[in-house]
């Protein structure tokens, strides 16, 4: 028996062009696992996404499309060049903002269709499980895009990147909660009004808000993760309102992988997303001042100094931190690592898993300024050799270093792990001020005693470092 | 509950385990690149975007937010897989590098 291809309908060559988007989805999610394959699986995903948008366009009863044509025709090229001109260290805050535009589109589709809905009347009004889909994708999209444009904004150091926190602020959140969980609840009840959907944004889009203002800068990439599933399931959720099972499929993929991804960050952090998103780092802060009392004062050094100690020491540990990536010194390094080894020698790069300000972040940066792989070790795999280390350069690391998590259980980061720079027989730090790190805690390891610190700006620190070693 | 409803939220379900299923075993240097690669995929929200923009009739304020809808979603999806693209670009680099690295004049 043969199939006659004429039965098959516009609407069902929509919904197979949309399973085919869905495999290619589930592969690149697969391959995006595997560093071999990886960005073959992303140019799978690009391609799935092509084939649901020109099916989209197929869509039966579709009007406007020379609108919509022209304002992806205008948006793309917007994004494109964002995307190419960023920095690579900057890539964590541009996650954070594509996050962020899809959870606003989610919230707007939802208004769409709440409008369109409330229209018409007898059984083609809101069914309970779609009023249910539209009040909960409005609310988590509003939330994922005011809470990536707060992450954003801190990571990009437009605000502050220490907790902010407010008096009342768990009783403003409460009563806050509250309203939007009342109004959503009179919506799905049957009070169809525009102006509660309205409101319901509104609040969210504060809750958001709210919601991101009191975590450190430090734990972003925990947070822009998490946002990232919420966009996930406010895009599932739309697909019930609309219909549409590749939304809803693609959606939850996003939403249930997102959460493990951000299991697993906060794990690599040593800290449980609770712990991120209500235990606000303390406020607790050390003045310079006090630290001097506790611990006497810290060592300033000249790069002359520090080359010598690098020269004939044996086995040095490079520890890069944010302070590297902020001052594009990672070519510079490579290159100080490179005339170390022509010395004899051996040079190893301590990657802590939150190095950066992502997991994976400075593992990206330095295979930019191509260091070889082998060289860079994991903290786990380091940590046992830092005993046996004549010098650790730390290059603006400084929370991922602090003994304090190790050593002090009144600490905010008590039971982070860190890398055991303390352990080393020298340690150099090079820093450009005295300023406490990015989750605005002291650290003891530069009043150490074995400790000495280079101060200016790392990339030309290390370029001075590399004119020195040349001449020992 | 309507027929169609349940077979979305078994679809729902189901797709909420294969998501964990896909990516459970990744090593840390792949967790950038892994979270901007589901940040592009997400962007498939622009098929809900593209169809209620194509809705007819609609009040000027709701084709503007229709249409921003649009432009967001837009955003998304090129911004997500060329950033991604880009992250994925340096650990493809690397892989020619170490034997042309011994001869290379310093």
């Amino acid at each position: 028996m043969t199939l006659p291809l004429a039965s098959i309908s516009r609407t069902d060559w929509i919904s197979l062009a949309y399973i085919v988007t869905i495999v290619c989805f589930i592969l690149a999610l697969r391959f995006l696992s595997d560093p071999a394959r990886a960005r073959l699986g992303n140019s799978i995903g690009a391609f799935g996404m092509a084939v649901a948008i020109v099916a989209t366009f197929f869509q039966p009863h579709l009007k406007n499309i020379a609108s919509i044509l022209i304002v992806m025709a205008v948006a793309a090229p917007i994004g494109a060049y964002a995307a190419r001109a960023v920095k690579m260290t900057a890539m964590p805050q541009m996650v954070a903002l594509f996050n962020g535009v899809g959870g606003g589109a989610a919230a707007l589709i939802s208004l769409a269709d709440f409008h369109e809905a409330i229209a018409k009347s007898g059984a083609e009004r809101l069914s309970l499980s779609s009023s249910i889909a539209v009040v909960l994708s409005a609310m988590i999209g509003s939330i994922s895009f005011m809470g990536s444009l707060v992450a954003f904004a801190k990571l990009q150091e437009l605000i502050g990147g220490r907790p902010i926190t407010y008096p009342g602020q768990s009783v403003g959140n409460a009563a806050l909660v509250a309203v939007l969980g009342g109004l959503g609840i009179a919506i799905i009840a049957g009070y169809e009004h525009l102006w509660a959907l309205v409101v319901i944004i509104l609040g969210s889009l504060a809750f958001g808000a709210l919601f991101v203002l009191p975590i450190g800068g430090a734990d972003m990439p925990v947070v822009i993760a998490l946002l990232n599933a919420f966009t996930g399931v406010a895009t599932a959720l739309t697909g019930f309102v609309l219909h549409q099972n590749v939304l809803i499929v693609s959606g939850m993929l996003v939403g249930a992988s997102g959460t493990l991804l951000t299991l697993m960050m906060a794990r690599a952090m040593g800290r449980s997303v609770a712990n991120v998103l209500f235990g606000a780092f303390g406020t607790l802060q050390v003045t310079a001042a006090e630290v001097e009392a506790a611990g006497g004062a810290v060592r300033p050094t000249t790069p002359e100094d520090v080359a010598v100690m690098l020269a004939y020491g044996q086995r040095v540990v490079i520890v890069p931190g944010y302070g590297l990536a902020v001052a594009q010194a990672q070519h510079a390094v490579r290159e100080l690592a490179t005339e170390l080894e022509k010395k004899g020698v051996d040079v190893k790069y301590a990657i802590h898993p939150v190095a950066g300000r992502m997991p994976g972040h400075m593992n990206v940066l330095l295979a930019e300024a191509n260091v070889p792989y082998d060289q860079l070790k994991e903290m786990d795999e380091i940590n046992p050799a830092f005993d046996q280390t004549d010098v650790a350069l730390v290059i603006g690391a400084n929370d991922v270093t602090n003994p304090a998590a190790r050593n002090d259980a009144s600490s905010p980061i008590y039971g982070m792990p860190i890398l055991n720079v303390d352990h080393a027989h020298n340690v150099v730090v090079l820093k450009r001020s005295m300023n406490p790190g990015f989750a605005g805690i002291d650290n003891p390891l530069f009043v150490d005693p074995k400790t000495v610190m280079l101060f200016g700006d790392a990339k030309a620190s290390v370029e001075k470092l590399v004119a020195a070693v040349k001449q020992v | 509950m309507s027929v169609s409803f349940l077979i979305e939220l078994t679809v729902l379900i189901l797709a909420a385990f294969l998501g964990v299923e896909v990516i459970s075993k990744v090593p840390t240097l792949l967790h950038t690149p892994l979270m901007s690669g589901t940040n592009a995929i997400h962007g498939i929200v622009i098929v809900g975007a593209i169809i209620v923009a194509g809705i007819p009739g609609q009040p000027i304020w709701l084709r503007i937010v229709t249409l921003a809808a649009v432009a967001l979603a837009t955003g998304n999806v090129v911004g997500g897989f060329v950033v991604t693209d880009r992250m994925l670009e340096m650990f493809k680099r690397r892989k020619p590098e170490p034997p042309a690295e011994a001869d290379k004049p310093q």
